[in-house]
């Protein structure tokens, strides 16, 4: 039967929201791994019964998860994160030089054609891979090493790697970004990284045009075209045609252009979506109204999206991770809030409708279509 | 035999009923009790001291005999009624965040 599985993680565990392909009738799992902050959870487009959980504790660490039959039994992995060699120093956030060291995982990325292989996006920032279901992990010690990482510096919510795009038609090209570092590339695998942050202005470095140094909050991009990338930055959000090479403003008629979350829809490649939030000080909607814009044009043409969302006094956030789009005719896309609430669009954003209004802080949304 | 009770959320997470018994061998120290613990529920490593520095995780303490023994060193013997097993070992989570 078709129906989605969307993968909540929130500051108190994690969720699991399932209903068939109509979108309307939803069962609630959870919590799993109650009383632990789940920064993600990410199923395998290979086999969609493996799902991979970042658990973690300010008590007690990292913890990786495991599912082998969809979320309803899990297993711990290894959860040692151990980067390559003498580990080195980043700029702190009053520039000086500080030690790298392993705080959490922030976002796993499962391989696309293989369910044991996946990719985790650290603090501070690095890249390891695991070949063996997450068994064991190795850094891809290349990105840190490339040349810049000394100069790195965290944004207010630590020097993360958030974002790993892979491309699903070239397997040893992917894309990830860090904050406040930029987006990086590599073209063979993972070995040599470098950074793609032409064009981009931030005026919160004393360089506005730096190769390196800029808040990048998450990228997207649809895999019919891996050489258009979205991006949301701290402030703008952007638009590369080139794998990165290059990036140009689309942020057009957004009422704000400061934001975390940008996605794409699942079959119209120019339609994007944001949730304007009103400044990098503020935290929230503007006047309350919580709103998705959709672009149908690729960035710059914005309208808003408000039917089913709360037009008044709302004060929520919609974080980098925390919205997902599913494969289903008419695109499914949801997000969740700051306020625990995950909303659901059944019609690519014209109507929404609050899955579940009391969970703790989402941190991040993911959504599997099942067929 | 040593007894030792874990914070809730490590005793879910490894599986633990109650207090853990542990037959720890040689001299009885922290190091040697904690390396016995991780030996014996693997997925506990990494979770009360750091994988990397190997120290003990800053919101966690170590109490037994109504003593706070998280700054003794290491390797130092555990109190006589620990290894006894009069009292139990406590690893203790410290009341912090929300």
């Amino acid at each position: 039967m078709t129906g989605v599985r969307v993968l909540v993680g929130t500051r108190k565990g994690a969720f699991i929201l399932t209903a068939d392909g109509k979108r309307k009738s939803w069962d609630v799992s959870g919590p799993h791994f109650a009383g632990w902050e789940i920064y993600h959870v990410k199923g395998s487009r290979a086999d969609p019964n493996r799902i991979y959980a970042s658990q973690s504790s300010s008590w007690f660490g990292q913890q990786i998860q495991r599912s082998d039959d969809g979320g309803k039994t899990w297993e711990p992995v290894d959860n040692k994160f151990a980067y390559d060699g003498v580990p080195g120093t980043h700029q702190w956030y009053d520039g000086t030089p500080h030690p790298w060291e392993f705080k959490r995982v922030w976002h796993l990325e499962p391989s696309v054609t293989d369910p044991d292989t996946v990719f985790a996006g650290v603090e501070d920032a690095a890249l390891f891979r695991s070949n063996d279901g997450g068994k064991s992990w190795a850094e891809l010690s290349g990105l840190r090493g490339h040349g810049s990482g000394a100069h790195w510096m965290p944004g207010a919510g630590g020097m993360c790697l958030h974002t790993i795009l892979l491309d699903p038609v070239d397997p040893k090209r992917m894309f990830i970004a860090i904050s406040a570092a930029g987006a990086f590339r590599t073209n063979d695998g993972g070995e040599t990284w470098q950074p793609i942050n032409k064009g981009l202005r931030s005026e919160h470095i004393p360089d506005p045009h730096a190769e390196v140094g800029h808040c990048v909050h998450r990228l997207a991009m649809h895999p019919s075209r891996p050489n258009v990338l979205f991006m949301q930055k701290h402030w703008d959000v952007m638009r590369s045609d080139d794998a990165g090479n290059s990036w140009h403003e689309v942020s057009g008629n957004l009422p704000t252009d400061f934001g975390f979350a940008i996605d794409v829809h699942a079959h119209e490649p120019e339609t994007i979506y944001v949730v304007p939030i009103k400044s990098d000080s503020e935290h929230f909607p503007i006047e309350g109204k919580l709103q998705v814009w959709r672009s149908r044009s690729g960035g710059q043409d914005w309208e808003p999206l408000t039917n089913g969302l709360p037009q008044s006094n709302c004060y929520v956030n919609v974080l980098r991770d925390a919205m997902a789009v599913d494969t289903l005719d008419a695109c499914g896309v949801y997000f969740g809030t700051t306020g625990g609430q995950v909303y659901a669009s059944a019609d690519a954003g014209d109507t929404w409708s609050a899955i579940v209004h009391d969970l703790p802080p989402v941190l991040s949304v993911e959504v599997q279509t099942l067929t | 035999m040593i007894r030792v009770v874990l914070p809730s959320h490590l005793r879910m997470h490894a599986n633990i009923n109650g207090e853990i018994l542990l037959d720890v061998d040689g001299k009885a120290t922290q190091q040697s009790l904690l390396d016995a613990l991780e030996r014996r529920y693997p997925v506990l490593r990494g979770t009360i001291r750091d994988h990397a520095t190997q120290r003990r995780r800053p919101f966690l303490r170590f109490f037994a005999c109504q003593r706070d023994l998280s700054h003794e060193p290491m390797d130092a013997p555990l109190p006589d009624e620990v290894t006894a097993g009069s009292k139990p070992f406590l690893i203790v989570g410290a009341i912090a965040g929300g």
